[in-house]
C-alpha cells in the first residue's frame, strides 16, 4: 500500500492477481461484505448473516457490540450516543459552487466546456486552432490548469483571447471552486463561449463539476484505442469525445471505430469527432458542435427571460386586483 | 491523490452537522461508497484516520456501506446488476445501459456523544 495516500491495496491487480499477498483482514475484504468497518490494525470477525465487524482488542468499542445500524439505544450509565443523519453528497460543497458557476453562466448566456484528457493529447493545440477558426462568430474566453507554468495560457493570449492560468502545483484536476475564483479575473461577455482546460489527466477530473455545461474528452491517436475502457470514469462523464491528431493514424496501430466502440460501451450514445489540429481535418464537424450549444444555450436564456416577463403580467394583474379590493 | 481532499470534505460535513447538534465527540461516521464511484474505500479510509486527528471525530469508528452497481438495460427493459463502467449487461450483453445505482458517494449519518 502506498503509504502516502493508502491506495493501491487490495484493488491493485497485476496480472489479474492482487499485486500483494493478503492479510487476513484483506481476505475479508476481498469477499466484498456489505457493511466493511475499518479500524487499522482490527482484528475482524465475520457474523452468521455474512456481515464482518472489526474491533481493537481492550479498545473503546467492545466484543459483542453487533454490525449493523447505528442507532441502538446506549448502554446503561454511558453518555447518550445519537444518530444523526446527514445523508450528503461528499462532493456537495464543490457542487454547489458548480451549481452556482452554471448559473452565472446561463445568465449570461455563456456556453462552457470543460477539456478533459490525458497530458500531451493536444488539448492547448487543438483549443488555439479552434479558436482561430471560431474567428469571433462570439466572444471566446479561456481558464488554462496545469500544475505549473502559464505557458498554455500565453499561447491562448498570442491567439487573441483572453485567458486565465490556474496552477494547482500538486493538484491534479480543477475543482468548481478555482473555477469560481479564476472567473473574477476575467472579464465574460454575453452570449460567449468558455473553454476551460483541465489538468491532464485521465482519473481524476472526472469526478469535478465545474459548472460547465458539457465534459469534452479528447483522446489522440497515439494514446491507444483501449483507453476508454481503461479509464471508463472520464469517458463515462463525457458528452464528446474528440479523437485527435488523426494524421498520424497511419503511424501507429490505431482503430478509430474500435475507439469510439469501446468509448460507447462506458457512455451510451457518446458523440464522436475525428480531427486534426494540423491539417484541419473535423474542424468544420467541431466548430458546428459548438455552434449548437451556443444556440442551445441562448434559446433556453431567451426561454428564461420569457418566463420572466410572462411571470411579470401575472404579477402585476394580481397586484391590480388586490389594489382594487383593497 | 484526491482522496485526502474527499477526506477532508467528509471532515468538513460532520463537524458543521456536530457543531449544528452541539455534539462534543464523533465516534462514528457511516459512508456509501458506491461501486461505480470514483474512490477506493481503503484509500478514502487511510486519509480519514490522517484527516480527523485533532478533531472532533478523533478515532471515530469509519463505517463504509458499498452500494453495489446497477443500470437500466435498454433491451431487457430492466435493472440489471453492473459489476463496473463498461461492462455489459448481464442478461443480453448489450451495452445501452443507464447507470442507476452504485455512483454515489455519501455521507449517511454520524453518532455523536
Amino acid at each position: 500500500m502506498c503509504t502516502t495516500c493508502g491506495c493501491g491495496s487490495s484493488e491493485v491487480r497485476i496480472d489479474a492477481k492482487t499485486a500483494e499477498a493478503p492479510a487476513a483482514h484483506e481476505q475479508a475484504a476481498l469477499a466484498q461484505p456489505k457493511y466493511r468497518h475499518y479500524r487499522p490494525g482490527a482484528h475482524w470477525h465475520r457474523h452468521a448473516d455474512g456481515t464482518w465487524h472489526s474491533h481493537v482488542h481492550g479498545g473503546a468499542s467492545a466484543h459483542g457490540v453487533a454490525a449493523g445500524p447505528l442507532d441502538a439505544a446506549p448502554a446503561a450509565g454511558t453518555a447518550a450516543a445519537r444518530t444523526i443523519r446527514i445523508e450528503e453528497d461528499i462532493l456537495a460543497k464543490n457542487d454547489a459552487i458548480a451549481a452556482e458557476n452554471r448559473r452565472f453562466f446561463a445568465d449570461r448566456g455563456v456556453f462552457a466546456l470543460n477539456l478533459v484528457s490525458s497530458p500531451g493529447s493536444g488539448k492547448t493545440t487543438l483549443l488555439v486552432r479552434t479558436i482561430e477558426a471560431w474567428s469571433r462568430r462570439t466572444p471566446v474566453a479561456v481558464i488554462e490548469g496545469d500544475q505549473q507554468t502559464s505557458r498554455d495560457a500565453e499561447r491562448v493570449r498570442a491567439a487573441g483571447v483572453p485567458a486565465v492560468q490556474i496552477n494547482t502545483a500538486r493538484g491534479c484536476h480543477l475543482d468548481a471552486q478555482m473555477v469560481a475564483h479564476a472567473l473574477t479575473h476575467l472579464e465574460i461577455a454575453e452570449d460567449s463561449v468558455l473553454f476551460i482546460e483541465n489538468v491532464g489527466n485521465l482519473v481524476c477530473p472526472a469526478a469535478f463539476d465545474l459548472g460547465e455545461a458539457h465534459k469534452v474528452v479528447i483522446l489522440s491517436v497515439t494514446e491507444g484505442e483501449d483507453k476508454p475502457l481503461k479509464y471508463p470514469d472520464m469517458f463515462h462523464a463525457a458528452d464528446l469525445l474528440l479523437v485527435s491528431k488523426v494524421d498520424l493514424a497511419p503511424h501507429v496501430d490505431f482503430d478509430v471505430a474500435t475507439a469510439i466502440d469501446y468509448a460507447r460501451r462506458v457512455r451510451p450514445g457518446l458523440e464522436a469527432i475525428v480531427v486534426s489540429a494540423r491539417t484541419g481535418a473535423g474542424l468544420d464537424e467541431w466548430l458546428a458542435w459548438i455552434e449548437r450549444g451556443v444556440a442551445a444555450g441562448r434559446e433556453q436564456r431567451e426561454g428564461s427571460i420569457e418566463a420572466l416577463r410572462r411571470r411579470i403580467v401575472e404579477l402585476e394583474g394580481e397586484l391590480a386586483r388586490r389594489s382594487e379590493r383593497a | 491523490m484526491h482522496e485526502m481532499a474527499l477526506a477532508q470534505s467528509v471532515l468538513e460535513i460532520v463537524e458543521a452537522t456536530a457543531r449544528r447538534h452541539a455534539a462534543q465527540r464523533v465516534t462514528a461516521v457511516r459512508l456509501e461508497i458506491g461501486a461505480l464511484s470514483h474512490v477506493a474505500a481503503e484509500a478514502l479510509e487511510f486519509c480519514f484516520d490522517a484527516v480527523t486527528r485533532g478533531s472532533l471525530a478523533e478515532r471515530a469508528r469509519l463505517e463504509i456501506e458499498t452500494t453495489p452497481g446497477a443500470a437500466w438495460c435498454v433491451p431487457c427493459g430492466e435493472t440489471v446488476a453492473l459489476p463496473a463502467l463498461g461492462a455489459p449487461c448481464p442478461q443480453c450483453g448489450s451495452y445501452q445501459l443507464a447507470v442507476s445505482q452504485g455512483d454515489a458517494m455519501r455521507v449517511i449519518d454520524i453518532e455523536v456523544a
